[in-house]
């Protein structure tokens, strides 16, 4: 094959590659000056990754000699990706002015733009040695976004902590990696199931352990979901909703790439870690999180609450179970987004950010827009009909039930009720409680819009989304399926 | 009436006033749910007189777009039409009991009030089992806001309570619904009442269902949270939960566990007899020790919902048509008295019963309907509990005539706490200047309590009206679920032979 037809294939990556590159020689010689341009520029820049998927990026097949794979699955979760980075870049330039007094620097778009050609690889490796390039890009771009408030010992130590223990889980990932090829002899998915699916030695099984170890940390799944708080509540508002989003679609849809393309015939063998990461995550999730005063933390509970959702779609190995997990993400993003959006309303006077759920209180009086859509993303969260956010543990739910794994559902299902608790809580501190000072007006069109839009999106509105939606995914789900 | 949708227009009319509401003052907001509602009740009233008595089993049927994994599939049977009535008779009331009683937040209140009457009739005339869930889970959020916005001191623990409690076992029915639908291949509700579920898989699906219902119900030992959030909600959120919402477990039990399970529905029938006669004796013991006026009534609803599980799964037709009476008597008189208890509350702002006392001598129009509700309440004949409960009674009797006489002492202890509180409030001297200050019934609280007793009297009276059109329904659940009966404890082992004439003579004496 040649190159052109690879790199039509791989032109979503190539676009933003290039358009890193670029922009980073401009805000070389920019300065911060340049960082409003820069910033729309890199906006401009995924949205033509995102038009490039229209292209033989979505159907195209494998590239560079099985490396890359082009399909409608990594289409899916790119769409979802490029979405929550450009919402990332587009949050940040007002809550820095805010906060820091000065500009944003012009890197941070940069920065997220990267990430963002590293989830898009991460989305479409067919190849153990690409997934490793892609995550490593992802996270090193992820690192530094972490610390970039450098004047802030908290953003400071988020970044060192994610930085040391997402090192500590490459290694794990790595080693996972070692296992497998030495005991398979390839590195390329399909080999690796040929391998599976022969008669084999513990060797791959160990293997498959690790990788599944290492994978698990960034999803942020129990047993390896200890950063996330600390990394959440650290970084600056804007970067951790891109961490609560973006990677975590690239991670999901590489975890499942890898369970169902590489290692589909040990199905058995992987179902039982993530069913127990799945109801770990859970549970965990749920009990951690009624403790939390800081919103950013509770959201951090939230995400591995939800991560524990999701994997249930996956622990059902089916075409639906993965269709149900690529719907989970899509609505969970929405309202991640939605609910770190209104996150960065909430300061004082000055522009300080304020991150106790305490400053909530009576918002509902002060703030009823806010408090109403808040209202929305926590109900939704918390999956009680009809809002879209049902939907999203429904087909997660039904797919694990077609797959026969009752006793997963229930328990799942039954420990959503733990979650509610928490998520009414933060309901409840805006509706039932006195009012607190309320928060300044927002003055950024960008950031109300798009409060409306998610909104609206998690609202019952949603459900008109449902035929598209359902469609799209079953199509992209049963790209990794093709013997069904 | 064939070409509009006239349930599709009945669920969009509250729903867009609700969002009305929203964005207009408060008395603006008042009217707007006040003819919102009244105009649903006017449809309602279309709906009754258009149903044909004896016609197709499923009527107003709509079939709407598909979402996915649910359709928008409307339609009522008997059942769901008095049902639905009952809903759009008691919303204007509890719009009109909430006029000055509500002062704070009160478009949000309306808002909340609209919405829950949307999900409501919604849930009654869902044709799709998860068109019907949507509904029945979703009246969670407004029920939710009403208590904690609007209730009590200790508002924020029921709140809290009622949420979880009903959540919880919600969502294992949850679970129940998505095997359902993928072994029979339909979420069709007409469609999955006529398909046979093997009897082990039933005993697990009817106990996941049962645990959503028995909740909702709420039968005794799931019914702590009941009396939290009757105390701690407004009048009108305890009117409206007590009047509608409590019967969405009885018309879940009618809907789903008894024509889709009906195996194990008859198998499990012990359950719900041995549960429901602790509730009728217990709970109306603890309902005679109360202090609280809004918490006796709330022990005396999960006393009256038992004689509807009874009824229910008494398997014949004086049983379950018991039942539905009952579920519509105790919804006006329940409702009644919790106004009746709004009206001196509004006044007094106690609900202690030992604060009152000799109301009859200055309050006589108050104290007339408080009697004429506490005899429906009790169940005298003439009135509508008479009624509801003789023929629940009636029906247990011929299955088990132990279970029917520990649930006839319901009448009993029902007489017991309910006069106790009548003489404490209403006879006697009066205590204090306050309660003697207290004025009568003004024309707006006259209004709202006048069209409830009528209703219940022409109940008691002649509830012909309100059976004929559940008749031919109960026929068509009777002869879906008549294979799985469960034998009768009044029916012993046969013994000697008997002449035949002399037989069937004895059987019909039963």
């Amino acid at each position: 094959m040649d190159y052109a037809a690879n790199l039509a294939m791989t032109l979503p990556e190539v676009i933003l590659g290039v358009g890193a590159i670029v922009l980073m020689l401009v805000s070389a010689w920019g300065g911060s000056a340049s960082t409003r341009a820069v910033s729309w520029t890199a906006v401009a820049v995924l949205a033509g990754a995102c038009l490039a998927l229209l292209g033989p990026a979505s159907y195209g097949g494998s590239a560079f000699d099985g490396l890359y794979r082009a399909d409608a699955f990594a289409a899916f979760a790119k769409v979802l990706i490029f979405i929550a980075s450009g919402v990332a870049i587009l949050l940040a330039p007002d809550f820095f002015q805010r906060t820091t007094g000065d500009d944003l620097r012009p890197e941070y778009p940069v920065l997220i733009l990267l990430s963002a050609a590293g989830m898009g690889m991460m989305v479409s490796a067919s190849d153990l040695l690409t997934l490793y390039v892609g995550l490593e890009l992802q996270s090193l771009a992820a690192y530094v976004l972490a610390s970039f408030m450098r004047r802030d010992t908290r953003s400071a130590e988020a970044g060192l902590k994610y930085f040391v223990l997402g090192a500590l889980a490459s290694g794990i990932l790595l080693y996972g990696i070692s296992l497998v090829y030495g005991f398979s002899g390839t590195t390329l998915f399909g080999g690796i199931a040929a391998a599976y699916a022969a008669p084999h030695s513990l060797g791959l099984l160990f293997g498959l352990v690790f990788v599944f170890a290492g994978l698990a940390f960034k999803l942020a799944a129990v047993p390896f979901h200890m950063w996330t708080p600390d990394v959440y509540e650290g970084a600056p508002t804007p970067v951790t909703a891109f961490f609560a989003s973006a990677p975590k679609v690239a991670a999901m849809g590489l975890a499942v790439r890898v369970a169902v393309e590489a290692m589909g015939p040990a199905t058995d063998q992987w179902r039982q870690i993530v069913i127990f990461a799945a109801l770990a995550s859970i549970v965990l999730g749920a009990v951690a999180a009624i403790g939390q005063t800081n919103i950013k933390r509770l959201l951090a509970y939230s995400s591995i609450n939800n991560v524990g959702f999701a994997l249930v779609g996956l622990a059902a190995g089916t075409p639906e179970g993965v269709s149900g997990v690529l719907i989970y993400m899509t609505i969970y993003i929405a309202m991640t987004l939605g609910s770190f959006l209104i996150v960065l309303q909430m300061r004082d006077d000055d522009g300080q950010p304020i991150e106790n759920i305490a400053a909530l209180s009576g918002m509902s009086r002060t703030r009823p827009g806010l408090a109403a859509a808040l209202a929305i993303f926590m109900f939704s969260l918390a999956g009680i009909p009809p809002l879209f956010g049902f939907y999203a543990k429904f087909a997660v739910f039904d797919a694990a039930v077609r797959a026969g794994l009752f006793p997963l559902a229930a328990v799942g299902i039954a420990a959503s009720t733990i979650g509610a608790y928490y998520y009414l809580r933060v309901v409840k501190t805006m509706y039932f409680d006195d009012p607190a000072p309320a928060f300044p007006k927002g003055n950024s069109p960008v950031e109300g819009g798009l409060i409306v839009l998610t909104a609206a999106f998690v609202s019952p509105l949603g459900y008109l989304a449902i035929p598209l939606l359902g469609g799209w995914t079953m199509t992209a789900a049963r790209a990794l399926f093709p013997a069904i | 009436m064939s070409g509009l949708p006239i349930l599709s227009i009945m669920l969009l009319i509250p729903a867009v006033a609700a969002i009305a509401c929203l964005f207009v003052p408060a008395a603006t907001a008042r009217a707007i749910a006040l003819a919102a509602t009244l105009v649903d009740f006017v449809l309602g009233v279309l709906l009754w007189a258009n149903y044909d008595i004896g016609g197709a089993q499923w009527q107003f049927v709509e079939h709407g777009p598909a979402f996915g994994f649910f359709r928008w599939d409307l339609g009522i049977d008997g059942f769901a039409l008095m049902l639905v009535m009952l809903s759009v008779f008691l919303m204007p009331i509890c719009i009109g009991a909430s006029w000055r009683a509500i002062e704070k937040r009160v478009p949000e209140y309306m808002a909340a009030f609209l919405l829950t009457e949307t999900l409501m009739i919604g849930t009654f005339a869902a044709q799709d089992l998860f068109l019907f869930y949507l509904f029945f889970e979703a009246g969670l959020i407004p029920m939710y806001l009403i208590i904690g916005i609007w209730g009590g001191a200790n508002r924020i623990y029921a709140s809290y309570k009622f949420f979880l409690y009903t959540l919880l076992g919600s969502l294992l029915m949850l679970v129940a619904m998505l095997y359902m639908t993928q072994v029979a291949g339909t979420s069709s509700i007409p469609a999955l009442q006529a398909f046979d579920f093997p009897g082990h898989v039933q005993t697990w699906l009817w106990l996941a269902f049962f645990a959503s219902f028995a909740v909702k119900m709420p039968m005794w030992p799931v019914h702590t949270w009941l009396p939290d959030a009757h105390v701690q909600a407004p009048t009108a959120g305890s009117v409206i939960l007590a009047g509608v919402l409590l019967k969405l477990g009885g018309y879940g039990f009618l809907r789903f566990s008894l024509p889709m399970f009906p195996e194990a529905s008859g198998e499990l029938t012990w359950l719900i007899f041995g549960l429901s006669a602790v509730a009728v004796i217990y709970t109306s013991l603890v309902a005679l020790v109360q202090s609280d006026m809004k918490k006796l009534i709330a022990y005396s609803s999960v006393a009256h919902m038992a004689i509807v599980t009874i009824g229910l799964f008494a398997f014949n037709r004086q049983g379950i048509e018991g039942a539905m009476i009952m579920m519509l008597s105790h919804g006006l008189v329940s409702g009644a008295l919790f106004l009746c208890v709004g009206v001196i509350y509004d006044r007094l702002h106690t609900r202690e019963i030992s604060r009152y006392g000799g109301l009859a001598i200055n309050m006589p129009r108050y104290a007339l309907f408080f009697l004429f509700f506490t005899m429906a309440s009790i169940g005298l004949p003439g009135t509508s509990g008479f009624v509801a409960e003789f023929l629940a009674l009636m029906g247990t009797y011929q299955v088990s005539t132990w279970i029917a006489l520990l649930c006839t002492t319901s009448i009993i202890l029902g007489a017991a706490y309910m006069l106790y509180l009548y003489r404490r409030v209403v006879f006697g001297e009066i205590k204090s200047e306050d309660v003697r200050e207290m004025q009568d019934l003004s024309h707006r609280e006259l209004w709202l309590l006048a069209p409830i007793a009528a209703v219940a009297l022409w109940m008691g009276v002649y509830p012909e009206s309100f059976m004929a059109p559940m008749r031919k329904d109960v026929g068509v659940l009777l002869a879906r679920i008549d294979r799985a009966t469960p034998p009768s404890d009044s029916k012993p082992t046969a013994g000697k032979p008997i002449p035949a004439a002399h037989a069937a003579a004895h059987g019909t004496a039963h």
